[in-house]
């Protein structure tokens, strides 16, 4: 998308390739500066990772990294290369909506939406690594990811809504 | 209060299909997903990247400011300032008083200095950092009561209003006597999105801009003054809108977005970081309020005397709409027979306030509450039950003068929130994440102390003191696939999150009797919806969606009448047929629109208000919305730690056309109010933001958000649609 780079003392570039929900993403002559969340959003076209703090602090840009919960502004895109990122739009092998996705839908778990997408990847990792994980367990993992619409209630009904499903699918 | 003017078309003789279910969210599928386009995702070949130089200094001289290192820098493509501008060089909300880029003076911190366009946004951030502005800084005005008697720091004077309420004998006494002196902090919206949006210059001369914000028709009127063009030439898009509060009211990077297009003659994308997101928009003003109330040795309210300053901050905002409210329900919601009422808004060089939810209400709600809570201990009476004692009800006056002509279910409130189950009693062996302090790990459980605190709000509903207030909606009903009769809906109606998008299509399916329904993204080829706020748009624009509907269905009636040589009187729209009133013929919708497509354009506008007098007198109200609330907290009291264990409310809600949409707003209220009374609070230092981050300013998390229990008292607004 731009290829524009900042000019200056530090106005280094390099040319990359993310490998981004599987598939290989090169990126040329960015500004190294660039963190993993701007260059998803705005030079690979994927803006479902959010922008709400650039700071680490909001969560809304959660993605995973090498299967680890990373908050993308505060990774640098070049240093991502050879990593394996997995973003939102990632999440669902089908392209459907995922059972947590689906949850969120059906529990008026989503309002603005802003902080959604973070929040969801957020959830996903919890439940990968730690299927039994209980409310608190699930406040506990999700207390860096901010939202100002919801107060979280029928954000805890859809995790509430997920575990019942998966523990049906299970029996 | 004048009688409504309500279409004779409105009916309520049943629950209509659709209504007062939990329709689930249109957008919500694209909100999980990454689908969904917000305001700061929007890309078009060849923009270019705006960014704010913004005054570190609260006040200041300017003495000089030369863009030409800007300018110099590989990439940049213009620089604006007040000395470019062509336009009207002032905006505002009710005051055109704020200057789209200061003008020789800076009156606070964050005022906007110039604005860049550069092709990378990091050019463009360090393009603003080059500009050479050489400041003389002034000691700041940062205190609200001096302002009132400093020299001006603006040519309109330093304060926006001093309202007065004189009612009944403001010199009555009571038996018993309490007073206090109470604070409120500027409290910051903190909406997820930022602001952000595209402007793209247009080939008559004009703009487009995509855009989160709260109110369309204002921005475009304000943006259209300042770009010296023709309101129609300036043409605005709704983005997604990642939230607002308030906070979207007042132009942010609107003009500046439109003036770097018009310069540039390319699309131009501004996002704000966080932290300018908290330096460029306005806040809950901060209150300082003194309060003496009386009453009978029984526990019946004879006065309430209040002063109140806010601090509006260095522009006008809505302040002087801020300060109505604050004035109007100073008391809370009790029946008052003598108020004598003081409340003054006013000009400082503290960063600007404005609209952030329930404004005005919210600061002396809480003065209020801590008074009825002195009194109770002053009189030896339950504190909830002196609250019963003096709720207001329909047919009572405000201490304006008005009488309460809707409903105001406040007994039903306080007795169905009493009653609402408490919460278990903390477990000795509770999680230390359950504990005040949380992951602090600082508090034992034998040193927490369990208390409960009781209070109870109203604020208005729709614009007040005279406003016009008014909705637009355009329905079309035609064929759609399928021969699938598709009813769009076309409002200005801004979507910021609270699910109108989702009441919209109800009401169209419940008036026309259609499956499908497509509301159309809000732009400004409609007439105005009015702002998205003051808790306004399921009754102003769903009344519009339905006044409209309910034009499209007698056309349809028309066309079957004429079908089968009846009259429309004899016809009615059941279940998707339009059925004669004894039920032996009908035509189905499908065969009434083989005619063509049906389109109506309606507004509704509530009933009119009047501003309040000099005694603060006056019908300035339309509807009244009412609500209890109970907390209840875990305090460790030597370290001042707080931990909210539940909140129990019971809320007029009028009539809940979404239960699950509702239930989410109540929680959600409920978190920025435990916000506002536990953790929030922008810090101020001679005027300076020292916490303009999510680092430092503090949002409630999942873990310190407690369970809401919730009940609603349903009694349908009289004069709502």
């Amino acid at each position: 998308m731009t290829d524009a780079q900042p000019t200056g003392a530090d106005q280094a570039t390099d040319s990359y390739t993310l490998t981004v929900n599987g598939k290989d993403r090169p990126v040329t002559d960015a500004w190294i500066g660039e963190s993993l969340l701007y260059v998803l959003r705005e030079r690979l076209g994927l803006p479902g990772s959010k922008n709400a703090c650039d700071q680490g602090e909001c969560g809304s840009c959660s993605v995973l990294l090498d299967g680890m919960l990373v908050a993308s502004c505060c990774v640098l895109a070049a240093d991502a290369a050879g990593s394996d990122v997995r973003t939102v739009e990632g999440l669902s092998p089908t392209g459907g909506l995922t059972d947590v996705q689906r949850a969120f839908v059906e529990q008026g778990a989503v309002q603005c939406g802003f902080c959604i997408p973070g929040m969801i990847v957020a959830i996903h990792d919890l439940l990968d690594r730690r299927p039994d994980a209980d409310e608190l367990a699930l406040r506990e993992a999700i207390s860096g990811n901010l939202c100002r619409c919801t107060g979280y209630g029928r954000i805890f009904a859809a995790f509430h809504a997920v575990k019942q499903e998966r523990a049906r699918a299970s029996t | 209060m004048p009688a409504p003017s309500l279409p004779s078309t409105f009916t309520r003789k049943r629950r209509a299909p659709g209504l007062g279910e939990s329709l689930l969210r249109p957008d919500a599928p694209a909100k999980t997903s990454g689908q969904f386009a917000f305001s700061s995702d929007l890309y078009l070949e060849g923009m270019v990247w705006g960014a704010t130089l913004r005054s570190p200094h609260p006040s200041a001289r300017i003495r000089s400011l030369d863009p030409g290192p800007a300018l110099a820098i590989a990439g940049v493509h213009a620089v604006i300032t007040n000395d470019d501008l062509w336009g009207s060089r002032t905006y505002g909300l009710e005051r055109h008083d704020q200057p789209v880029f200061a003008d020789q003076v800076v009156r606070y911190h964050g005022e906007p200095v110039a604005a860049v366009a550069a092709d990378h946004p990091e050019i463009a951030r360090r393009a603003a950092a080059a500009i050479a502005v050489d400041y003389e800084v002034i000691e700041p005005l940062v205190d609200p009561e001096a302002a009132m008697t400093a020299p001006p720091i603006h040519p309109d004077g330093n304060l926006f209003r001093h309202l007065k309420i004189r009612f009944g004998d403001p010199g009555a006494r009571g038996e018993v006597v309490v007073e206090g002196d109470y604070e409120v902090g500027m409290q910051d919206q903190a909406f997820l999105g930022p602001e952000s949006g595209l402007a793209v210059p247009s080939e008559d001369g004009g703009v487009e801009l995509y855009v989160a914000t709260q109110w369309l028709h204002v921005d475009r009127d304000q943006i259209a003054a300042c770009l010296n063009l023709p309101r129609e030439k300036v043409r605005l898009t709704l983005a997604g809108t990642g939230g607002a509060f308030g906070g979207r009211e007042d132009l942010s990077m609107q003009i500046h977005a439109c003036l770097l297009a018009l310069v540039t003659r390319r699309p131009v994308k501004m996002v704000y970081s966080r932290e300018e997101s908290f330096l460029g928009h306005v806040h809950r003003h901060p209150a300082r309020l003194w309060y003496r109330h009386h009453a009978t040795r029984e526990g019946k309210l004879v006065s309430v005397e209040a002063r109140m300053v806010f601090d509006g901050g260095a522009y006008a905002s809505s302040s002087t709409a801020v300060i109505s409210n604050a004035c109007a329900f100073a008391p809370g919601p009790y029946l008052v027979p003598n108020a004598h009422v003081d409340g003054y808004a006013v000009r400082t060089n503290n960063p600007p306030c404005g609209a952030m939810r329930g404004f005005g209400a919210v600061q002396t709600s809480f003065a209020a509450e801590a008074q009825m809570d002195r009194l109770a201990a002053a009189i030896g009476m339950d504190p909830v039950e002196l609250r019963l004692a003096n709720a207001l009800k329909t047919h009572d006056k405000l201490i304006t003068g008005q009488v309460i002509i809707g409903t105001a279910p406040v007994a039903e409130c306080i007795t169905a929130c009493r009653d609402l189950p408490m919460p278990e009693p903390l477990a000795p062996d509770a999680p230390a994440l359950a504990l005040p302090g949380g992951a602090g790990l600082t508090a034992l459980p034998g040193d927490v102390r369990r208390g409960v605190g009781f209070a109870v709000g109203f604020k208005n509903l729709g614009f007040s003191e005279g406003f016009d207030d008014y909705a637009t909606a355009r329905v079309r009903l035609e064929l759609g696939p399928g021969d699938e009769p598709l009813a769009t809906v076309h409002v200005a109606t801004v979507e910021v999150g609270q699910g109108f998008v989702t009441i919209a299509m109800q009401i169209a399916r419940a008036e026309l009797g259609v499956r499908e329904v497509v509301v159309q993204t809000p732009d400004t080829q409609v007439g105005s919806a009015g702002s998205t706020s003051a808790s306004r748009q399921t009754m102003m624009s769903g009344g519009a969606v339905q006044m409209a509907c309910s034009a499209v269905r007698e056309v349809l009636l028309e066309r079957a009448a004429l079908d089968l040589h009846l009259a429309p009187a004899d016809m009615v729209l059941e279940e998707g047929q339009l059925v004669t009133k004894d039920g032996v013929a009908s035509v189905s919708l499908a065969d009434a629109l083989k005619a063509g497509p049906i389109e109506a354009t309606r507004e509704f506008h509530h009933a009119p208000t009047e501003p309040l007098d000099a005694d603060g007198q006056g019908n300035a109200h339309w509807s009244l919305a009412f609500a209890a609330h109970r907390a209840v907290v875990d305090v460790d009291p030597e370290l001042g730690l707080v931990k909210v264990v539940q909140v129990a409310t019971a809320q007029d809600v009028g009539r809940a056309l979404n239960p699950l949409a509702v239930t989410g707003q109540v929680e959600g209220g409920i978190a920025q109010g435990i916000g506002l009374a536990v953790m929030e609070e922008m810090v101020l230092d001679q005027g300076k933001v020292r916490n303009p981050s999510f680092t430092d300013y503090l949002l409630p998390t999942a873990l310190d958000m407690p369970p809401v229990v919730q009940t609603w008292i349903e009694q349908p607004e009289r004069l709502a649609p």
